[in-house]
Formats: C-alpha cells, structure tokens, sequence
C-alpha cells in the first residue's frame, strides 16, 4: 500500500499505516509491547500504563499513541522495563492476589505479565485491602480482591454485548467495579458468554462451575512468556 | 573443608515447601555430599549449632515464635531465601488479614458452626505464642536475599537455587520454573 509509512522500534524498522497506534503497528511487525488493559476487541483505555514507550523521547501509552512517520519508538530499555515491572508489582501488593488458588492461575495476564518480566516478589509491601466478593449471580461471580482497574470488562459490556453491565465506582484507593443494578450482579441482564466476562485478564471475573479446568502445564502461559504469539509472528528476528 | 551448612524452617507454612525439598528425589543423595543440614525439621535439630551459608523459609509470621525463628536465622545465615508463596505474601494463612483478629479468633473458638466450647474461653495460655495482628511476609520482617515463589516451588527450582549458590554462580532461573502456584 502506497500510504504506508516507516518508524522505528529499538531502532528496527516497522511499517505503519495511518489511523494505527503505535501497538497495532508493533504487533503486526511482530513485536510484543507489555499491556494489561489493552485488549484487541476493544476500544483503548490507557489506563495500566504497562504499554508505556519512549516516543522521540517522551512516554507515550502505546495502546493510545498513533504511530507516525519517522518516529523514535523506544520499548524495550532497562529503564522502561523497571516501570513495567514496578507498575505490576503495586497492583500485586494493591490487591489480594492469591495465585495459589486462583482459578484464573496460569492463564492470568497480571500473573503472565509478572512471569514474563521474572518477578520473584515485590520490592513494596503488602497491602491486603479488604474488598467485596459478589457471587450472587448463578453464573458468574465477581472477586474485587483480583481487580486491577483495567475497565476492560466496563468496555466489553458496553461496546460489545450492549449491555452496560459494569462500571467504575469511588476514587483512588476506594475506586471500584460496581455492576448496574441496586444491589448485585444477580439482578443485572449479565450472562455466562458474556464478551466482559471473557475480558476480564485476571481472576475477577469468572464463570461458575468451570474450577481448574486445564491440567498444569498446558495452561496459556506455562509454557512461553506472555507476547510469545506476537513474536512469533516476526519475519525477521533482530537482536 | 568443612561442607557448607543449610538450615530449614517452616513458620506459618504447611509444610508443602519441605515435601518439595524432598521432592528432589535421589539428588538428595548428592546435596548431603555438597552441604551438612543444620537446624531444620528435615533432622530434627532444634538449635543452630553455628553458622550457615543457606537458610531457607518456609512460611510468613502469624505469631510472636515466627518473628523470633526468623530473626534467629537471619543472626545465623549468610543467605536467607524466602520459599514458596506463604514466605513471600503471606499465602493461605495471610487470607486473615482482611479480618480483624477478635473476628477470627471469634468465629474459629466461639462461633463457628462446629465449635464445642462450654467454657466459652478463647486460649490464652502463656505456652502458646501471640498470635501478630496480621501474617506478615518473611521479607517485611527481616532482609531476605532471594526469592523462590511456588506454591510449593517446584523441586527443580529449589535445586537449581541450592546448586547455583553453592557453587558461587547467580541465580537465574528459567521461565518454566518462575510460577506463583
């Protein structure tokens, strides 16, 4: 196509095309930008700041910023890598992750993405908030404890099942999903093969009755690091 | 040369990260070679007999005992590493630390479905250590120097830490040995 234009990442070549972010264009070129709160089906929300590159120097939310000709895009430096691993080791230490016993364990993108980044354990201390469990629905339930804030299930209900079944509630550290309904997620129109339910990337929001359904081993991301599918894809491996 | 000296404990553990040390199969056979175990459950060693290279962690503190074992191994362990989950965020037990200690102590002696208690009496007996107001990780107690998550750690990573210090070589595991559960 005549209306593609160059930039580069790490200093390797990458066709854009007008209208992409500077993700698309990366993942068509083959090269996993970290993400949390990104999701292809879904409009972005630059919200997790885990895709957070150098633009000609300056941060940038890669999920949000259009690629454009002659950029400088800088993704993958020591230092860029010590926020990522920072940002997912608050939201570890924010929450109450307990991967032990998580159904979601496994092919869970805060735990992958933690994986991936070789994460043996926060450098900050744990917070243990206490936060509410809503399983009075007969399909699904919601576990807060699990939450990340990534709105991903906020956008799905409403962009893609039509529903506007969730929504963010509070500021700050009492920032919170809330379902729309007066009391709980039973008494809203949320179904089991809702596209929110499926979007969630941790283990807040799952369906009932499914447990540890893959044996270990063969889970998502036991065996290659999250962003593997995306390299994969790359024609011509740089260093 | 004196082989170097390995000291184990389990604090607020089940014990599950020392049926992964066992775990490492007839190798056990060739660490026994490499080092002499010290103060640990595996042979029953009650007391520090002088100083260690290697402490490892099972378990974060629930009580005032797990506080002092801890310190007493940082006082005598070169290297202190946290094993498995419990060590590392609490784990199973820290699920208490959403709730305020009356509420639990509570629910587990007076309230409770299943509790026989006549007497109505929470214990309090000076034997039994305080319990901590919550279950705190070993590295919010005292410095630890690694980490090796898992619930257990698979036995594979516990060797491949073991082996890796003895021999003086960093620590660097493999993707497929880095897992929280």
């Amino acid at each position: 196509m005549n209306d593609r234009f160059a930039f580069t990442i790490d200093g390797v070549e990458v066709q854009g095309r007008p209208g992409q972010t500077i993700m698309q264009a990366a993942d068509e070129a083959g090269i996993y930008i970290p993400r949390l709160c990104s999701h292809k089906e879904l409009a972005p929300h630059g919200s997790c700041r885990v895709c957070t590159v150098l633009v000609n120097g300056r941060p940038q939310t890669a999920c949000t910023q259009p690629a454009g000709p002659g950029i400088i895009v800088e993704n993958s430096s020591e230092a860029l890598l010590a926020i990522r691993c920072n940002l997912i080791e608050m939201l570890f230490i924010e929450g109450n992750h307990f991967c032990m016993f998580c159904e979601k364990s496994g092919n869970c993108e805060l735990q992958a993405l933690a994986y991936r980044f070789g994460i043996m354990a926060p450098k900050y201390p744990y917070l243990f908030p206490t936060r509410e469990l809503d399983a009075s629905h007969p399909d699904i339930f919601i576990d807060r404890n699990r939450c990340i804030l990534c709105g991903r299930c906020v956008r799905a209900s409403r962009d893609l099942d039509g529903k506007n079944v969730f929504q963010f509630v509070g500021r700050g550290p009492r920032k919170r999903i809330a379902v729309n309904a007066k009391t709980a997620l039973a008494d809203t129109d949320a179904a089991r093969a809702d596209k929110a339910v499926s979007a969630c990337p941790v283990g807040a929001i799952l369906r009932k009755r499914v447990g540890y359904g893959i044996p270990i081993g063969q889970r998502m991301y036991d065996a290659a690091p999250i962003g593997s599918d995306i390299e994969a894809a790359r024609a011509h491996p740089h260093k | 040369m004196a082989k170097p000296k390995v000291a184990t404990t389990s604090l607020a553990g089940c014990f599950g990260c020392h049926m992964s040390i066992l775990d490492i199969d007839d190798r056990i056979l060739k660490l026994i070679e490499l080092v002499d175990f010290d103060k640990s459950p595996v042979n029953d060693i009650k007391k520090f007999t002088g100083r260690c290279l290697v402490g490892l962690i099972e378990g974060g503190c629930c009580n005032e005992e797990n506080v002092r074992v801890l310190q007493d191994f940082r006082a005598h362990c070169d290297i202190l590493i946290s094993v498995g989950d419990c060590a590392i965020m609490g784990g199973i037990p820290a699920m208490r630390n959403t709730i305020p200690l009356k509420e639990c102590l509570d629910e587990a002696y007076l309230n409770g479905p299943t509790v026989y208690n006549p007497t109505k009496t929470i214990p309090n007996d000076e034997e039994i250590p305080l319990l901590l107001n919550r279950v705190y990780p070993a590295h919010e107690v005292v410095t630890i120097d690694y980490f090796l998550p898992g619930c257990p750690p698979p036995a594979d990573t516990i060797w491949e830490a073991l082996t890796a210090l003895l021999s003086g070589k960093p620590l660097t595991l493999p993707y497929q040995l880095i897992k929280y559960d």
